[in-house]
């Protein structure tokens, strides 16, 4: 187990082009912590200064403690899953997962011991003499985290590892992924592109853009708490809707300060008669567009306020054009600044 | 049924063009050496006479021969084995992409492009005892004079140099453009896995260009086994049959002494050691070495 500390972190290219300004992050110790943002946000840059595959142009670096600035990215204790593997093509299945040992100078008899130990828990013992061409995705994915788990690093970092899978077995290996974190007790630094990826799999979501740090909590608080509206946009599917305030204006008044509201399509139900009202907001709008997921059906309605996305669940199946009246919970309603920066003003 | 025809012999027709140029350029004379090793002719009197095996054993008692097929294998080992070694060495020198490099690039690939013949002269007045450049270089520091071109003990190894000399910059291109395929996170992965330069080089570079020198060592083969410009320009074979080689003597056989018979024989002999070496050379060696 260990921390990891980013200290007023810089990153420059060629003395040229900026990609990350002031980095300021502790990844706390046997976390599955998740980069997440947009591409060119500079998420698998800050992982590949951790790893030491990219220089640190000023600030500090710390694993466990120490110092890790200057120090070879062999010698870190850690391991990396790249996202197209990087298998050694001239070697076979064993020789890619022994090969970290042989240059850490362990004698063979431990070396066999220990893929002996992995080699179940990836379920590739019938594939230990074939080379990675002849290995499907899946497998290569697995011979790539059996040689990190091989090492028993302390840090497990991953470059959008399952990018390459296919959907079924992406969220398979998401699922093995979640378990090998808890038996491993090993801190995980994981990044992707894919908001479901991090709200599935980790303990921690750092959400980053343009180089900064967003918004940094639980998969709860983010989904629940966005700290912004890019982090509201950001995180669920589809996106929250927001809603300019002269736009919301139409339906409803609003406190002075707020500039944006935002609220979730899931939250926004069919309109039913009952008691509590009051704590309703109530509008009318037509179906535009419908696009079925299966137990849930995304609809775009034309309101007051403009085109917002609704998502219910498919028992409720409406048609394009319908009329239809919606109702939305007041505590359901995020408030944003001109600045786009939550505010938790009383809701009501 | 005429139409049926047709579509039977379309394909056929398709390939006949290359397929008659294969057979008269290709088969046609190797038939027809084989056929003439057999006989004695001068090229000019109408008849040939049959001899069997007499022009075979003949060969096998001349020592000069042997002398011959030793100077070939030598000249091919060296060759091959200096040629692919510094080629590595110099792709690996100039494997940082900058401008220095880009045009040493340019600079070692240079001679390849330029006619034999020209070479040949160039080396000639390099390599000439009394006043050639290498020699008064050596000169300074109190070496030589070297004989490069009249000692028979030098001359083959001289030809060796120019050859290298030749064929080095198109070897550092090859094997520069196949360094540079090698995917960078195969580099990283090494790092993180405490390779050092040694076990890098070892364990993931060499195996990644093997494909290529594989290529290289059959190519740079053959082009030593058929040398004929620099040793017909500069040595004719000489001193003492010391730079003599098999495709030399044939044409010495052949076209000076008009012993068709006798040249074809070596001919045979020279296409069955390039037969033995290029099936070994797919055989056993494809096996070891890493395709993608």
């Amino acid at each position: 187990m260990s921390e990891i500390i980013l200290k007023n972190v810089r990153k420059d290219y060629d003395n040229k082009s900026t990609v990350i300004e002031n980095l300021n992050l502790t990844i706390a110790s046997g976390s599955f912590t998740v980069l997440v943002g947009p591409s060119g946000c500079g998420k698998s840059t800050t992982l590949r200064m951790i790893a030491g595959l990219e220089d640190i142009s000023s600030g500090e670096l710390y694993i466990d403690g120490k110092k890790m600035n200057d120090i070879d990215p062999g010698d870190r204790d850690i391991a990396m899953v790249f996202q197209n593997y990087a298998l050694y093509p001239t070697m076979t299945v064993k020789g890619n997962i022994e090969f970290g040992l042989i240059n850490a100078k362990i004698p063979k008899e431990e070396r066999e011991q220990l893929i002996e130990e992995i080699i179940d828990i990836v379920g590739l013992r019938e594939y230990l003499d074939k080379k990675p061409s002849q290995l499907s995705g899946g497998q290569r994915q697995r011979v790539a985290l059996a040689r990190a788990m091989v090492k028993k690093p302390k840090v497990f970092l991953m470059d959008e590892p399952l990018s390459n899978l296919d959907a079924k077995l992406r969220n398979q290996m998401r699922s093995e992924l979640i378990e090998l974190h808890h038996k491993l007790n090993a801190t995980f630094v994981y990044v992707t592109h894919d908001q479901v990826e991090a709200l599935s799999m980790a303990t921690d979501i750092v959400l980053m853009e343009k180089g900064k740090i967003r918004q940094h909590g639980s998969p709860h608080d983010i989904y629940t708490y966005p700290k912004n509206v890019f982090t509201a946009q950001f995180i669920g599917t589809p996106e929250m809707n927001i809603i300019e305030r002269q736009k919301f204006e139409a339906i409803a008044t609003l406190p002075e300060q707020i500039a944006y509201i935002g609220f979730r399509p899931s939250k926004v139900k069919m309109y039913e008669p009952t008691q509590d009202q009051k704590q309703k907001l109530v509008f009318t709008g037509t179906v535009l567009t419908k696009e079925m997921l299966g137990s849930e059906i995304i609809y775009r309605v034309q309101t007051n306020m403009g085109v917002v996305a609704v998502k219910m669940f498919s028992d409720i199946n409406l048609n394009l054009d319908d009329e239809i009246k919606l109702s939305l919970s007041y505590s359901s309603i995020h408030c944003f600044d001109e600045n786009k920066n939550r505010m938790d003003i009383l809701r009501s | 049924m005429k139409n049926e025809l047709l579509k039977k012999a379309k394909p056929y027709l398709f390939v006949a063009p290359a397929l008659i140029i294969f057979l008269v350029f290709s088969i046609y004379p190797i038939v027809s050496m084989i056929q003439l090793s057999f006989f004695e002719w001068d090229f000019i009197s109408p008849t040939r006479l049959f001899v069997g095996f007499k022009n075979y054993i003949a060969l096998f008692q001349d020592s000069a021969f042997y002398q011959t097929l030793s100077n070939t294998f030598v000249y091919m080992i060296l060759t091959v084995g200096l040629g692919i070694l510094f080629g590595v060495l110099l792709a690996l020198f100039l494997n940082k992409k900058s401008k220095v490099n880009s045009f040493m690039q340019s600079i070692i690939f240079s001679p390849y492009i330029v006619s034999l013949a020209s070479i040949s002269f160039l080396w000639m007045w390099l390599m000439n005892t009394d006043f050639g450049l290498i020699n008064y270089i050596l000169s300074i520091f109190k070496i030589g004079p070297i004989d490069w071109l009249g000692s028979p003990k030098i001359a083959l190894f001289s030809l060796v140099i120019i050859s290298v000399w030749k064929t080095v910059g198109y070897n550092t291109i090859i094997i520069l453009s196949a360094l540079q395929s090698i995917p960078k996170h195969l580099y990283e992965a090494a790092s993180l896995d405490k390779a050092n330069r040694r076990q890098t080089f070892l364990k993931i570079t060499f195996p990644m260009i093997s494909p290529t020198l594989f290529f290289l060592t059959i190519v740079n083969i053959i082009a030593s086994f058929k040398v004929f410009d620099t040793i017909q320009i500069i040595t004719q074979g000489g001193p003492q049959n010391s730079t003599n080689t098999l495709v030399y003597s044939l044409y010495e056989y052949g076209f000076k002494f008009y012993k068709i018979g006798y040249a074809s024989t070596i001919g045979v002999v020279l296409l069955v050691i390039i037969s033995i070496f290029t099936i070994i050379y797919f055989k056993l060696l494809s096996k070891k070495v890493h395709y993608q």
